[in-house]
């Protein structure tokens, strides 16, 4: 079972992933978008772990949706709604119990993908984050490493697409040979999962 | 990197301050990062509520005042704002009367614009929405994320502004702001890329002697990188891509916008041969802009924007207008 402090702890684990990656993240976006996909999740990320410190929540459902609103009030752009969603939503399909099943997990975070998905418009082989949460929730069913593996592949599998949504998609040909920076940091949010569940 | 500056982290709310310091009829909020006209909300007035990421100055802090804008929301260098900006800025200038978002089509200014009207219908304030999206170097398809909101952002807000000031209600003004959009279209070009604070180096490699055609505001590449071209080139190439998908009609309002770091002397001279362009193709033009309005950090380039207009836009353009940068009549 995975309780409040399971949900706390990948949030400080992503956070920290976030601080580590986010010089890879902005050049990734400096190719194809604006430069500062890394900077702008950083900044999301320490409101998260400074709002977990201050009021830290009594839930799992509770902790990803402070996180969630932690990062639609901070970091702008399309990441910090995108992101939000994510968490919020999933969150939300959480509701309040003080443990969740790893299948209860795997099929919450189903939800809070198909809520980005619609709020972005996208769909898998639009080289966006849902190339790499769509597989990773699918392998959710077999253990957090494999999705870590799956979302790691789908991020590197955007590499050759061409962009169709948000500002890369104003490149059209010439977004092709690069992997988009918000698969990327989704990848990294999935492999902070399976580390904290130790795997 | 030379920049006037003194850490990346603190660019924006440094700006924000010395906004505040010269322009005392704005109220600067600047933790909140919300530039709001001194005197509102003005009673029965609809409020303007425009936003965007920070680095495309004067835009938009620099047209809030009377006939224009009632409030802007700065983001980070190039990032949108967040919700909780635009939402304190509906409900400071909101009269009752309702408040207009104007937006420029960027996924995520319209993702979170999207997420405040929601919160501030939620507070009882009325919204309205115009989404700027006149961008000819963007192929508007099912594949793109549309076409992105430039140069016309300026027209919508100056001509819905005056229209506001003028005590029409919010369905009329989103009507004119929509009208305005759909009347516009404007073409960029980029002579070099843009540093932004955060990176500290150019966004893209753009080797001297060449250029960008079809650029954004925000240091994207453009549509075709080209040899380095004359004023005389650039000014054919950006006006026909903008009267390729115009074709107007009337007479238009002409805005040779600098992209930030091209000095007046190349803006006058390339708006001498926009105006050329023009005449050769039969294009009247009622009123010309020149200078630095929509930008781009340090890039240096242009843009073309042309607004075909009536007797009742070129009016409310001609309306008196006193904000930073724009003002005129009063």
């Amino acid at each position: 079972m995975l309780d409040v402090d399971f949900f706390r702890r990948w949030l400080r684990a992503a956070a920290a992933a976030v601080e580590r990656e986010a010089g890879r993240l902005t050049e990734l976006d400096s190719a194809i978008g604006d430069a500062d996909h890394g900077s702008n999740l950083q900044r999301g990320f320490r409101a998260v772990t400074a709002a977990l410190e201050s009021e830290p929540p009594e839930t799992p459902g509770a902790t990803l949706i402070l996180a969630g609103r932690q990062l639609i009030s901070t970091v702008g752009g399309a990441s910090g709604p995108l992101y939000g969603t994510l968490l919020r939503r999933t969150g939300k399909a959480l509701g309040d119990s003080a443990e969740v099943t790893a299948e209860q997990l795997a099929e919450a975070l189903g939800a809070g993908v198909a809520a980005v998905a619609q709020l972005g418009g996208a769909k898998a082989g639009d080289k966006t984050m849902i190339d790499a949460l769509e597989p990773a929730v699918a392998a959710l069913g077999t253990s957090f490493a494999a999705a870590a593996t799956a979302a790691d592949e789908g991020a590197v599998a955007t590499v050759p697409l061409l962009a169709r949504k948000g500002r890369a998609s104003y490149l059209g040909e010439r977004s092709i040979g690069h992997q988009d920076p918000g698969a990327t940091s989704s990848a990294l949010l999935i492999a902070a999962l399976a580390a904290t569940a130790g795997e | 990197m030379r920049m006037l500056i003194n850490v990346p982290e603190t660019v924006v709310a440094d700006g924000l301050r010395g906004m505040a310091a010269a322009h005392p009829d704005l109220s600067v909020d600047v933790d909140n990062r919300v530039v709001v006209r001194r005197d509102a909300p003005v009673e029965g007035k609809v409020g303007l509520v425009s936003g965007g990421g920070s680095g495309h100055e004067p835009l938009h802090g620099g047209f809030v005042g009377p006939g224009m804008l009632s409030a802007a929301c700065p983001g980070e260098v190039f990032t949108s704002p967040v919700p909780d900006q635009m939402v304190r800025a509906a409900t400071a200038v909101d009269s009752g009367a309702g408040v207009l978002f104007i937006v420029k089509n960027y996924t995520g200014d319209v993702l979170n614009f999207d997420m405040a009207a929601e919160l501030a219908e939620d507070e009882g304030v009325r919204v309205g929405k115009v989404l700027v999206n006149d961008d000819v170097a963007v192929v508007d398809s099912l594949f793109t994320a549309g076409r992105r909101g430039t140069g016309a952002t300026l027209f919508v807000e100056k001509i819905a502004g005056a229209a506001a000031e003028e005590g029409a209600p919010l369905e009329r003004v989103e009507a004119i702001g929509r009208q305005v959009n759909e009347s516009a279209r404007s073409f960029g070009v980029a002579l070099s890329a843009v540093t932004t604070p955060s990176k500290g180096s150019p966004t893209f490699d753009l080797p001297d002697g060449e250029l960008e055609l079809g650029i954004g505001i925000h240091g994207e590449p453009g549509r075709e990188r080209r040899a380095m071209m004359t004023s005389r080139e650039i000014a054919d190439f950006a006006v026909n891509a903008v009267l390729e998908d115009l074709n107007p009609s009337g007479p238009v309002i002409a805005l040779v916008n600098g992209m930030g770091a091209t000095p007046l002397l190349e803006l006058y001279g390339f708006n001498a041969e926009v105006q050329r362009v023009l005449a050769e193709r039969g294009v009247a033009v009622a009123r010309t802009l020149v200078g630095n309005y929509v930008t781009s950090l340090d890039m240096a380039g242009c843009s073309v924007t042309l607004c075909q207009v009536d007797e009742d836009l070129l009016r409310l353009w001609d309306a008196p207008v006193q904000t930073p940068a724009l003002r005129w009549g009063r």
